[in-house]
């Protein structure tokens, strides 16, 4: 079996397309048909996830008998494990926190996903970023932020 | 002449002081990310959205074509500089202009790219002002089964311009449009895919989508490898095209912008596809065609004049169907529904201020291009050896601050992590995103005209063949895939895109 060439990348990717259009297909089975005449709610979700499913199928069934063509390369790890919880942070915190510290922290998160920024410039660029966005978003574009949040004893 | 009034109502509207303001602000925030290496167009715009929702509607969209056209120009010239093209219509650019830079002929390079780019601009904006009203009067004929057909079209034309695997990308098409469907469905209300979350009521959030799956799957895919760029800065001497380089430009120019013009109105991408046929016209035509690829003056001439057309016209199909032709459209769709304009045939009839205003400020925002870049260059410059490691918490800092302005929305920016995975996920399995967002956009939109069309026909599948316009369409997409599997198109169109990947 292993000795046949497959493409490992089209393997993954059907996959997920068929697990994607399976957990579509899942949730539509709670909703309403109707008949074609009058559709309900479900009607095109579960033709949309019928033929994502296919899509998927073909693409993984494709990818046996065909060597990959590009390696995968490498994973941004690091990336994704300071990159992604920024925004989540900013969520978490801009109400309870405030904008400004929120902000400043966020952006402190951010920084630590390359692997050059020493602590100081991070700090530096973080305290930059911050007074800058206050300035500009808060006061100068008037959205209706609280810069300092009620979990702040200020 | 009713285009000579329209185009001072036009006019009137875009050179009010505010309106000229927010233009230079928008080519200027488009042309310093362009440059920024690592974020394209469409990323940008994603990001600087939700800056524009406080303006008024006309401001708002006007600053918005300003960031396009202007990120288009910021990164021609990183594909000069760096052989880095910010955007994959400026793929072309790099190949010839990379090399003129490196002859020490960067200067040269950068001016042609912005006279060609201006003339090109200017000739397809008046092409937009001839046809737009003209395709308005026949939109306004579309029936829902017309309308399904166009957006079907639109959708497969996008997936026959995306790179790698047709069949993925058809994937993605429909993996957007199911995530389009997430929300309250609008003739039942009932809740569809919200996870009992009442966050997700109204949908997922288009610039949450957009900003993950364009900037942050972006940010991360930067951040795989990091490492330091050449920069062609000692070599600009001389910027002003001599009498000769100026004799040479003005064929392909010509023969860019026609073809630009041509290929941008259509539904799909007509930008990038435009300045690849030029390169082939340019290559085809030349007496010298082993210069090309060695600094060619006519391969950076000929595409950036066709690009900058293509972009132009693609607002064609927007201002006038509300159908986007490529993603940066999608979002302009997403800016005016959020601005509470319906995009569609009755922009025109309804609100002639704001339809001629955005194409009197092309042109407004293409001279300032010129004007500004030109002697901006050596800043621009500069801004290229900021190294990466210090822009990307600057964008993520944006982007946080930009969602949540939009709705005032936590899970907006639950939604941006999630979308960041799920697009750099796809990116590793070479999906390319284009697809889904055009999807996701015309989801809603697609289920509506066909719910509307089936009810209109008492059920009957075949009102979308019998109907003349709907059927011419539907055969047209058809074809397109038909073509697109076919092996010998299929080997074209790899050599193609790999030619852009080099």
């Amino acid at each position: 079996m292993s000795t046949k060439p497959k493409d490992g990348t089209d393997i993954a990717a059907g996959l997920l397309f068929m697990a994607i259009a399976a957990f579509f297909a899942w949730q539509s089975l709670g909703l309403e048909m109707g008949t074609s005449t009058r559709m309900g709610p479900g009607y095109f979700p579960i033709v949309l996830s019928g033929l994502l499913f296919l899509l998927g199928a073909i693409i993984l069934v494709k990818a046996f008998g065909r060597p990959d063509d590009e390696s995968f390369g490498r994973i941004a790890w690091r990336g994704i494990l300071f990159i992604l919880p920024a925004p989540i942070f900013f969520g978490l915190t801009v109400r309870g926190l405030g904008f400004v510290p929120a902000l400043f922290i966020t952006t402190l998160i951010a920084s630590q996903a390359s692997m050059r920024m020493r602590p100081l410039a991070a700090l530096i660029l973080a305290i930059i970023v911050t007074i800058m966005s206050t300035l500009i978003f808060s006061y100068g574009l008037g959205l209706p932020f609280r810069r300092f949040g009620p979990w702040l004893p200020v | 002449m009713d285009l000579l009034s329209n185009l001072a109502l036009g006019f009137s509207v875009a050179s009010s002081l505010e309106n000229l303001l927010f233009c230079l602000i928008g080519v200027l925030l488009g042309t310093l990310i362009g440059v920024l290496p690592g974020i394209g167009a469409t990323a940008t715009i994603a990001m600087l959205l939700p800056i524009t929702f406080q303006l008024e509607p006309v401001s708002s969209l006007i600053m918005l074509a300003g960031i396009y056209y202007g990120a288009q120009y910021g990164g021609s010239t990183t594909a000069i500089l760096i052989n880095m093209p910010g955007e994959s219509s400026s793929a072309v650019t790099a190949i010839d202009g990379y090399q003129m830079a490196r002859q020490g002929r960067a200067g040269t390079a950068l001016a042609t790219a912005a006279l060609g780019s201006f003339f090109a601009g200017s000739v397809a904006t008046f092409l937009v002002a001839i046809f737009a009203p003209p395709l308005t009067a026949i939109a306004l004929k579309f029936g829902a089964a017309e309308y399904f057909s166009l957006m079907v079209m639109g959708l497969v034309m996008s997936v026959a311009l995306a790179h790698g695997s047709v069949l993925k990308a058809l994937a993605m098409v429909v993996l957007g449009l199911l995530l389009g469907m997430v929300g309250t469905d609008v003739y039942t209300g009932a809740p569809r895919f919200t996870m009992g979350m009442t966050q997700f009521a109204d949908g997922l959030n288009f610039v949450a989508v957009a900003v993950g799956v364009f900037g942050i799957a972006e940010i991360l895919r930067n951040l795989e490898d990091e490492h330091d760029r050449q920069v062609m800065t000692r070599n600009i001497t001389r910027l002003f095209p001599t009498r000769e380089e100026f004799r040479q430009m003005i064929g392909p120019v010509l023969r860019g912008t026609g073809v630009g013009s041509v290929l941008g109105i259509l539904p799909g991408g007509g930008a990038i596809l435009a300045s690849f046929a030029s390169y082939t016209v340019e290559k085809k035509l030349s007496k010298h065609p082993e210069e090309f690829g060695k600094g060619a003056l006519a391969g950076v001439a000929g595409p950036e004049s066709a690009n900058n057309a293509g972009a132009q016209t693609s607002f064609i199909p927007l201002l006038t169907l509300g159908i986007p032709a490529n993603p940066v459209m999608a979002l302009m769709i997403g800016a005016m529904i959020i601005q509470g304009i319906v995009p569609g045939p009755n922009v025109v009839s309804e609100q002639p201020a704001l339809f001629w205003g955005i194409i009197a400020s092309m042109w407004i925002g293409n001279l300032m291009l010129v004007v500004l870049n030109l002697p901006l260059i050596g800043l621009w410059v500069k801004l290229l050896t900021v190294p990466y490691y210090v822009l990307f918490p600057i964008i993520m800092a944006m982007c946080s601050i930009g969602v949540y302005s939009v709705n005032s929305n936590p899970y907006d920016l639950f939604a941006v992590a999630f979308f960041g995975l799920l697009g750099y996920v796809m990116s590793k399995l070479r999906c390319e995103p284009a697809p889904l967002l055009l999807g996701f956009v015309l989801g809603p939109l697609l289920e509506e005209n066909l719910r509307r069309a089936m009810i209109l026909s008492r059920g009957d599948p075949t009102t979308f063949v019998t109907r003349p316009i709907s059927a011419g369409l539907l055969v047209l997409s058809l074809a397109v895939l038909v073509l697109v599997f076919l092996p010998q198109i299929r080997k074209r169109r790899d050599e193609v895109f790999t030619e852009s990947d080099a």
